[in-house]
This record gives C-alpha cells, structure tokens and sequence, in this order.
C-alpha cells in the first residue's frame, strides 16, 4: 500500500482504525477518503457472491463501502466523518442491529417558513439568498458537512472565488440574517403532502441530541438537490478500483486523495473529461480515455492532458484477480490501469419532486427522468431539473428562489443577481449508453449492493414480468440500504433493453421516503421511556405511589392495581380487600371515571336521545344509570346520570371512554341536532372521587359528614347529596358498583388528597384498587364495557333489556335493536361460569366448546371467557364469558379447552352473589 | 386537615436567565358557551370588562380576567385564585341559555418564559410560534407533546399552557426533558 | 401530514382532526319507518370515489367543531368546506 495523499495537502491529523487496522486521515475526511489515502482498495465482499468490493462512489449513493461504528450499525463509509480513534468494520451488505439499547439521545422540533430550500450546492444558495433578499423566512438544508454541493468536487471558480470558498461565504451571509435557519449535515428524507417535509440532523457526539429530527413545514419548497453520475453495466463493472469519475474527481479536489495511480475513463459525455483533467492535474496518470461516441468530445485540450483519446468503443471488461489490474476495449486492445473510471452521464435527483407528488417527464437529451408538472408549491431548480453548468446553475437557482418567495407573498426587486463564473466551452451531446451488451451478462451488475445483474433482470424479463416495479421485486434491484440511486434507473434501462421498449414507457419505480437511511432511535426520539407515551394521573396518586401499590393501564391512566401488605402477594391482597368490601368497608381512587357537564334546556330530550333509557323523567337530586349505543346497536358505553337541575345533567362514563363520549355527544348537538339547546362540557379532572363501599360505608360517612342525613330513608339508593365532607365541599352520590351499601365522594381534585387521607383516617377503611373492583362487580355480573363486550354486543345480549326504553319513539341504536339479526336465539349472552374446580382460574379470552372431546377442526366453539377472577365471597373461581345462546344453557354443563385438557365449567346466570340486591342498603 | 394541592405542586420550577418553566396554580377557570351574537353574550362582556373576543385563536385581557376564545360558542374565562368568576357570569346571564361550568381543577397552567421558550416549546408544538404569526394575544387548543394544551402567548416571550390535570405530571417531565438544550448545567432529570 | 384547513382555527396538522367520513348523510328522520335493507344502507353502506368526495371532519385536538370539506382522495388536496349546521 501506498499513501495517496497529494503531496502538500493539510490537515489535522486523525487516527482510526478499519478492521482492526490502524490508519490515520485527516480532518475533513470521510472514512472513505481516508481508506483510500491509506491505500485501501477492498472495502467488503458482496453479500450473496461473495465477491470484493471497493469504493465506487463519493457520497449517499455508494453502494459498497458499508461498515459498522461505534453506534451505528450499518452506515456508508462515503458518508462517516472522520474523527479520532474511530473503529469501523466493514460488512457484507447487510448490517446487525447492536443487542445494546442505544442510549443516545435524539431528539425533534417543528419548523416553520416561508421558503426551504433543500441542497446548499451553487442553485441552492442562489436560491436561498434571493428568497432571503425579499424577507421571507428561509430555511436552507444540505446534507453535507460543508456547503457547496458539488463546487468543492469540481474545484470550480464563482465570482472570482473557489467555488468551496464562494458557497462558505454565501452560507455565512444567509445565516446572519434573522430569518434564516442554515442546518448542514441535515438530510431531508421525505417530502409529503402540503410542503410537510422531514429531515435529520446529525448534531455528533457532544451535541444535547445526537440526531435531531426536523418536521418543516413549508410554505413553498426549492428542490436543489443535484444529480447522481450514471453507470453503466459491463462485465466486471463491480471490481474494486472501478469508480464513478465524477467520484474519483470528488476525491482529488475535496479530500486532496488520489483513488489510483493509472487510470482508463470509460465515458458517454464531456463530464468525465474535466474529471480527467483535475486527476491528470492532482497526478494521475490517465493511460486512455475511452469515448462511446464517434466523434469524441469536442472539449478535451491534449494540452491539458496528455493521453489517447478512443472514440467510438466501449469497455467489455477488466483484468486482474481480485482488483482492476487492466481494461479491456471492445476494439480487442488492454490497456494497463489500476483505476477506471466510469461516467454514463447524470441523472438528476428527483427523488424528493417524486415523493412530493411531481410527475417525472423523460427527457432525451439528460438521458433520465427530469421534473415534470407538480400539485404543490415546489420549485425545481439546478441540476435536480438537467442544469449541468455552474453558470445555469446560478441563474436558475435564484430565479426558483426568487419564484417562490414571490409565490409566497413577497416582494422581488428586479432580477436576481447572480455571480460571474468562467466561461463553458462548448458541448458535445452525450450518446447515452446504459449497458455494454455481450453473450454472457452474469458480471454486468446493475445493482452492487444487491447482488443483482444484468442477467437476474433477463431472467425475471424471461419470465414474463413487464413492469420495472415487478422486476425490482422479483431482482430485489433498487431495495438496498442506498435506497437504489444508482441501480434504479439502470435497472430500468436494462429492462427496457430487454423487452425492446423505450425507456420512457416503463417510467421509474415509485421514490419513498425515506431519501437516505434513518434509524429507528432517531424516529422514536423522545418519545421512549417514561416518556413513551402520556402517563395520566389523579391527584390521590402520590398517596398509591407512597403506598407501593402497583398500577393498572386503563388507557394512559395509572390505577392502582391493589395495595399489598407486607408478605402478601397479588392473590392475597385481592381477597382480604374484597372481603373488607363485603364485609366492612373499603375506599377506591374513582377519580378516572370521565365526567360531562351537560347543560341547557333541551339536556333532558338530548339524553333521552343519547341513552337507551329514559333519562328526562330523572328527578333532580336523582341518579341513574344509562347505557348508550351506537346507530349500529351495540354497546358504546355505559355509566350514571345525576340530575343536577331541571336544566342540568353530570353524566358518568367509562374512564376509558371519556373524550369519545363527548365527542360522539358533540358530534350529535352540532351535526344532527343543532336545534337543541344543549352545551356539554367535561369535567372529569376538575372532580376527585373516593368511593367508599362496604357495610359500614354508612358510618364512615357520618362520622366525615356530621351534617349529612345517612340514614337509608333520608338518603335513599340511587339519589345525591351537597354536602361538606371532612370539612370540604363535597357531592355524595349513593351509587354502588359492588352491590354493597356504597357511596361516591365527589370533591374539587385540588382537595382529593385531603378528602382520601381523611377516609384513611378513621382508621377502618381498607383501600382497594382495579383489581378487588373488578372481582366485585364481576361477582355481581355487572359488565365492563369494553372487556365484557367488544363492540358486537347488544344490551339484551348482556341482560339488560330493563335499559332500553320501550316507550320512546327513538333513541341512537333503538331501529338496530329492531332487526332480525338482534334477536336470533344464538346471540351470544353473557353469562357466569363456575370451573367444577373451584380452584381453577380460566384465562380471560379461552373459548368455550359443547363436548369434552373436540371434534376435527374447524372446532365450533360457542364463546369466551371475557372477566375471570378468584372470588372470597364464593368460595371459589368464577368466570364472565359471552356464550351463544348462553341465557338458555344454564345449568349445563360445557368446556374449555386449554392444552390438552377440556376444563368442565357449569353455566350459572351473570350475577353470582346476592341476586336479590339484599345488600345495597347495608 | 391537608392543604389543597395543585397537579404540579411537587415540581421544582426552573429558573435560569434564559428559560424559566413553573406552576400558576389554583387559577379560577370557567368553561363559558353562549351565543356569540345573543344579548347575553354582550352582557358577559360588559361583565367582565372585555367583550367575549370572536376571533379564531385571540383571547382578550380585562382588569382580573382573560377570556380565551376555544370554538365560535365557547371560551374559558380566567381569573385570579378564588374569584367567583362563574358567579359574575350566571349574574350577567340571568335566565339566557348560556353553558357556564367551573373548571378550575380541569386543568393547571405552567408559565413557560425566556429567550428560549420558543425553542422549547418547537419540540412539541406543530405550530408556528414565530413572533409575527402567534405574538401576545393569541391562543390556540392543540398538541404540545403528546398532551392536549390550551396555549396562550404573552409578552416578552412569555407562554402559558394550559393543560388537563392529569396530563400535567407528564407534560412537566416533557417539558423539563426538552429543556435540557437550554440549561447551563444541563440534564434535570436522567431517563 | 396534511395541513387541513379547520374553518375556525386555520390549517392545522392533520393528526389534530378525526375523519368523519362521508357528508350529507343525515339520520333519518324516521329511522322506524325504513326497512332493514334501507337502515343497512344508512348504516354501513358508503361512497368510497377516487377524486372529489365531501366528507366530515372534526378538530378535535382544537375548537371541537365539526366541518365539511371536499378533498380529492387521488391527491388529498382540499378544495372547499364548510361549517357544520
């Protein structure tokens, strides 16, 4: 190996390490300009051929040169900064996600402005200074650490500068204006509907995030994205040491490094002469110029350059073992290289215009697909749309700039100045040749990264597949980790070959996001941990947390599930609060129950409408509970109505349903009803609610409430009461959803904690969480929407026909209620099972079959198990389950097949304990 | 007997030269819907010293009150702790159909303030805060992280999120998590 | 992420809104009156067009108000709404 850094280049000195071997870049590198300043030729093996891989291209679009860092498990070495002691391992083709949680942190923020200009290459910055110019807010984003595009590859001149200079200078102007934001290093990676468009930031190691995810909106975008050289299919075109010239010129003039020694320059176009030139001038040796036209180009100086120009041939091969060693002409000739560089022209990135919505147009002359019309506010401008010439570049840039800023409601003053660049020779049109045709197309590779060539695409061609999507399927052409920006549009171009079509016909396959590889954890951002996702609480948690109790999900609140003692496990603690329940008195944390003020004159018909029952008859100082329905029938949600006034409601629902009750309330009022005179309005957080349930509940109560009237006939079942509960203004409602004698303690959420301490107080109430809650109610056969049912079950299916009205004319569900289907014999009715092993608790969600043998499958089964717990009150397991035709198999005896056993359960009505509601008045 | 608590009384506010992120419990809120062109919605005004405003996303300041315009029927008055504001409001409305709710504990506010609120807030908020489009006087109901907030704009870069109760403890951490950035000592709270 | 215009608050992120489906398709009047294949047809039947479709929306995220607007579903841009009652 030898170095091949041009003599005289400077720069920090950096070391790193590559497969475990030791090398030092400089600053400024990417891991693949320093591989190749440290000589490195083979970078990988291919993934499914196995065979060596080199450095082919110079940014996002290379396919070969994949490593593995520190943090990122699959990344482009054309893409890595360098900086000291990175350790990089090159992988074949595919990478392996760490077993290692990534602990860094990512981050994201929105954006908003009135032009975004994406690429900071000579049109970008054309663009982005004349929107600035006009006041607009301007974003400016480009992927590449330092700004310029391709100006430091070309090595070009812009008023009178270096072209690296010039962009340097540009950027700095832009972004000491308060209304632009610069982001470099920041990869737009999707562009959606109504200038929504994504972008990633690589802030590094030492920055508070080390990815930041930007979500811009735009008023209107410019698409200065650039365009990717083109290569072509011959054999052996995947050999280390073959390279994109445009790449190779990339390497001399932005890193100071030379990928060769001699090289052959395979072109279609005049590009690669100047490319040729800049490598002639950096020291490489250019052994031939091999031009696919006749004629040549009309631009090459032998002054320039010293070196054999042959027109009209084409390369059909190298030589050498492992790397290029020789190139091989069509005329028969070999010419001795170490390096070939290979140019089919440019094809501008339209990646995002697609993703955009932009139709894509052929155009002949660009030899590729260019930006036709597009829905949305989105300028094309520079090489992105076939501008080649810095000096279209400029112009075209600030007038898309300026094009937008004016679309955006801004004023232009006159045209946009551009700066001054040398003068362009003239061009020969290129000849576009995508593939070198020969017998055997088994080392024509089309796609490098994929393992994909010539022949794979022949080969789904043959077999009937007439669409580029198909064949990209079928090939797996274009799916790799480089998002397919050099295999797409040559697979394309070989399967137009193949079927003897124009390319135009076949079109592109469709571009998505994202444009470059985003990882997951930068997705994610934030939103992981404790932060993952909401976490609701009650104003009683503190005292649950203090207590160790653990919590239930119901939705994004955190219940306490129960409250263990010392040495108890769940099971235990279930028990004795369940006991304490039935046979003294417990307290539960019911704040998340959602709640809706509903008010106006009209509240009474408008419930009448929502609930199944009648709710305008409701006394006030009276409570009832409701079931509502959806237009389709089935049950929706379920809770109580208190009558607070003859004009005012407090509804109850579910604590999982709260904001789709109000909703649905709303949806009514305002779509159907708006002649009712109703305004509903939730208040679910602005109560804290302690129920307090048990036998001695009553006596609690006196003792917290010395002025309230407990007694049963002064403060009957089912009604409520304002009253000042340990000291606090509260409403006590005597509602009960255990069956026992029960009371619910409403009070401003700013005293819950008080009122729950001042319960826990007395000193004789035990605190029970969902769990005991869920066995209660279970035990009475009270259902809970959304677990007991699942949106197919009819309040007659649960047993409820006393909830829905008869007598109203209608109410949302009622014609449901009226069809056939509602009523057939073989519903599914919830019922209550009892395992003949009363210590046998079935899993929620078993199916429920007719015969302790199952027959071949399909196996009937008549339902499922949809609540299950241990119960002290019974002595014994017990079961929920919705089973066809249920109400009509009490008492028989049916099975639950769980592995290989057919557990034997007896049919019981849902209500288990205390049928006659002897209990509820304590 | 236990003093009241606000749903953030056990957040430690943050208090830096650029940023400063803390509670204002214990606000008097009322939910108010009415008719905007009804007579009672004029006599409400006249009540609280501002008429109720009817622009989309503006809320109007009276001496003791805002009034934040929610929907073209609905606005959330506020006022100091302990003021009845829902009875001056029943007073003005007498027997019109008007919704008047007490929403006090609904929701908590967190003043967010500082050269860097805007930046802060950016990570969670879809909207433009940009001095020009969302400057004092504006409020709009949307998305601040993952949590429903009313979010009204103040001087000298001063925001207040109003947000549901039982999302506060989770929009504190968000908040505090986000502000990393923007602290000279950086991280308040390891994940 | 469309940028979906609410009458009242502005455009607004799409993920601040609930679909409601297709518009104009009121309650019946007399839902007791239909036969079960004409409530079937209220209930679950719906236009599913590629180009304009009017359809409802709700801001929920925001002033709660319910709105109509036609949308083209090949492109999703938004050509008209109106305000719901």
């Amino acid at each position: 190996m030898t170095a091949r850094r041009i003599p005289g280049w400077q720069g920090e000195p950096l070391r790193f390490r590559f497969d475990g071997h030791e090398y030092e870049g400089l600053r400024g590198d990417t891991l693949a300009s320093a591989l190749l300043a440290g000589g490195v030729r083979t970078v990988a093996q291919s993934p499914s051929l196995d065979r060596p891989r080199g450095i082919y291209a110079a940014w996002t679009e290379e396919p070969n040169a994949l490593v593995r860092t520190g943090v990122e498990p699959m990344v482009q070495a054309t893409v890595v900064e360098l900086a000291d002691g990175l350790d990089a391992t090159s992988l074949t083709g595919r990478g392996r996600l760490s077993d290692e949680p990534d602990t860094g942190r990512y981050d994201a923020v929105h954006a908003h402005c009135d032009v975004l200009v994406v690429g900071a290459g000579p049109a970008g910055l054309a663009a982005a200074t004349a929107a600035a110019s006009t006041g607009a807010r301007v974003i400016v984003a480009d992927d590449r650490p330092v700004a310029g595009g391709s100006l430091p590859d070309t090595a070009e001149t812009v008023g009178g500068l270096p072209g690296a200079r010039w962009a340097a200078e540009t950027l700095a102007a832009l972004e000491s204006r308060p209304d632009v934001r610069v982001l470099t290093r920041t990869s737009v990676f999707g562009h959606y509907d109504d200038n929504y468009v994504m972008a990633v930031e690589r802030r590094g190691e030492g920055a508070a995030s080390r990815e930041r995810v930007w979500r811009i909106r735009a008023r209107h975008v410019v698409l200065a994205t650039g365009a990717v050289e083109r290569p072509i299919a011959f054999a052996g075109n995947d050999r280390p040491g073959v390279m994109l010239a445009g790449s190779a010129r990339a390497y001399a003039n932005r890193y100071g490094v030379l990928p060769g020694s001699r090289a052959v320059v395979f072109t279609t176009n005049d590009g690669a002469y100047a490319a040729a030139a800049d490598l002639s001038a950096a020291g490489v040796e250019i052994a031939a110029i091999v031009d696919v036209r006749q004629a040549g180009g009309a631009a090459w100086d032998h002054e320039v350059v010293p070196g054999e120009v042959i027109t009209g041939q084409v390369v059909t091969g190298v030589g050498g073992e492992r790397e290029v060693a020789s190139v091989i002409l069509s005329g028969g000739r070999e010419i001795e290289a170490d390096l070939l560089l290979v140019s089919g022209g440019w094809n501008p990135l339209v990646n995002l215009f697609s993703q955009a919505g932009g139709e894509l147009r052929y155009d002949a002359a660009v030899g590729s697909f260019v930006p036709g019309p597009v829905r949305q506010a989105v300028e094309v401008a520079g090489a992105a749309r076939g501008v080649f010439t810095l000096a279209g570049c400029l112009e075209d840039g600030a007038q898309a700039g300026a094009r937008a800023a004016r679309a955006a409601g801004f004023h232009v003053e006159g045209s946009p100045q551009t700066p001054r660049t040398p003068e362009e020779g003239p061009v020969t049109p290129a000849e576009h040749l995508w593939l070198v045709e020969a017998a055997d197309y088994g080392t024509h590779f089309v796609d490098l990264q994929r393992d994909v060539t010539v022949a794979d695409v022949m080969k789904a061609t043959g077999a009937g597949l007439r669409s580029v999507e198909h064949v990209k399927r079928y090939t797996t052409a274009g799916t790799a980790h480089d998002q397919g920006k050099l295999s797409g549009l040559l697979t394309g171009a070989v399967v137009a070959h193949a079927l003897g079509v124009p390319i135009e016909e076949l079109g592109t396959t469709t571009f998505r996001a994202p444009y470059a590889p985003i990882a997951f954890s930068t997705l994610a951002g934030r939103d992981r941990g404790a932060l993952h996702d909401p976490v609701r609480t009650t104003s009683l948690h503190e005292w649950h947390a203090a207590y160790d109790a653990p919590f239930e999900n119901v939705g994004q609140w955190k219940r306490p599930w129960y409250y263990p003692r010392e040495g108890e496990d769940m099971e235990a603690a279930v028990l004795r609060e369940c006991r304490a329940v039935r046979e003294a008195v417990g307290a539960m944390d019911a704040s998340t129950l959602g709640k809706i003020d509903v008010q106006g004159p009209d509240a009474g018909v408008f419930l009448d409408r929502v609930y199944t029952n009648m709710m305008s008859t409701l006394k006030v100082g009276a409570i009832r509970y409701g079931v509502m329905c959806r237009a389709d029938g089935m049950v929706f949600d379920d809770g109580t109505v208190i009558r607070v006034a003859e004009d005012r409601f407090l509804v109850t629902t579910t604590t999982g349903n709260a904001a789709a009750v109000l909703d649905w309330m709303e949806e009514w009022l305002q779509t159907e009803w708006p002649e009712l005179r109703v305004f509903c309005t939730s208040v679910t957080e602005h109560w804290a609610t302690v129920a307090l349930a048990g036998p001695r509940s009553r006596e609690v109560l006196a003792g917290l409430a010395p002025d309230l009237a407990v007694d049963a006939a002064s403060f009957p079942f089912m009604t409520w009461r304002d009253a000042e509960v340990a000291g606090l203004a509260a409403r006590v409602c005597r509602i009960s959803f255990s069956g026992e004698l029960a009371y619910e303690i409403n009070v401003n959420a700013w005293d819950g904690l008080a009122l729950w301490e001042a319960v826990m107080a007395t000193g004789v109430v035990t605190p029970y969480g969902t769990e005991t809650m869920h066995v209660l109610r279970a035990e009475k056969g009270y259902p809970i929407v959304g677990q007991d049912t699942d949106g197919t079950v009819t309040p007659a299916d649960l047993g409820m026909d006393w909830v829905v009205s008869k007598k109203k004319a209608d109410f949302i569900g009622r014609r449901s209620h009226l069809r056939a289907d509602t009523s057939r014999p073989d519903r599914k009715h919830l019922v209550g099972l009892l395992p003949q092993d009363g210590a046998r608790l079935l899993p929620e969600g078993a199916h429920l079959v007719e015969t302790p043998t199952l027959p071949e499958p399909p196996v009937p089964t008549l339902g499922h198990v949809t609540s299950s717990y241990r119960s002290a009150a019974l002595g014994s397991t017990f079961a929920l389950a919705l089973v066809s035709g249920g109400r009509d198999r009490i008492g028989e005896v049916l099975y639950v097949p769980l592995g290989d056993e057919r557990v034997p359960v007896t049919v019981t009505s849902h209500v288990l304990y205390d049928p006659e509601g002897a209990r509820r008045d304590g | 007997m236990a003093e009241r608590l606000s749903p953030l009384a056990r957040f430690t506010p943050v208090t830096t030269d650029d940023l400063r992120i803390a509670e204002v419990p214990f606000l008097t809120q009322v939910n108010l819907r009415v008719d905007p062109k009804s007579g009672a919605a004029a006599d409400i005004g006249l009540a609280l010293g501002a008429p109720l405003p009817t622009g989309p996303g503006t809320y109007a300041s009276a001496t003791g009150y805002d009034v934040l315009w929610l929907g073209p029927d609905e606005w959330l008055v506020v006022g100091a702790q302990g003021h009845d504001v829902e009875g001056v409001i029943r007073a003005a409305a007498g027997d019109a159909h008007v919704g008047v709710t007490d929403v006090s504990a609904q929701r908590t506010v967190v003043a967010v303030d500082g050269r860097r609120s805007r930046d802060l807030l950016a990570h969670g908020c879809a909207l433009d805060l940009h001095p020009r489009v969302f400057g004092p006087g504006r409020c709009a109901q949307t998305m601040l992280a993952r949590a429903q907030v009313v979010l009204t704009a103040r001087e000298s870069d001063e925001f207040r999120v109003f947000v549901r109760s039982s999302f506060a403890g989770y929009l504190a951490a968000w908040l505090l998590d986000a502000a990393v950035e923007y602290l000279p000592d950086g991280p308040v709270t390891s994940r | 992420m469309l940028l979906i215009p609410c009458p009242w608050c502005g455009p607004r992120d799409e993920s601040e809104f609930h679909y409601g489906g297709q518009a104009h398709v009121a309650y019946p009047a007399d839902p007791s009156a239909l036969s079960d294949e004409e409530w079937a047809r209220y209930l679950f039947f719906r236009d599913n067009p590629k180009g304009r479709f009017a359809e409802r929306w709700n801001h929920t995220a925001g002033c709660r108000r319910w709105f109509n607007a036609v949308r083209d579903t090949a492109t999703n841009e938004i050509q008209a709404r109106e305000v719901t009652a």
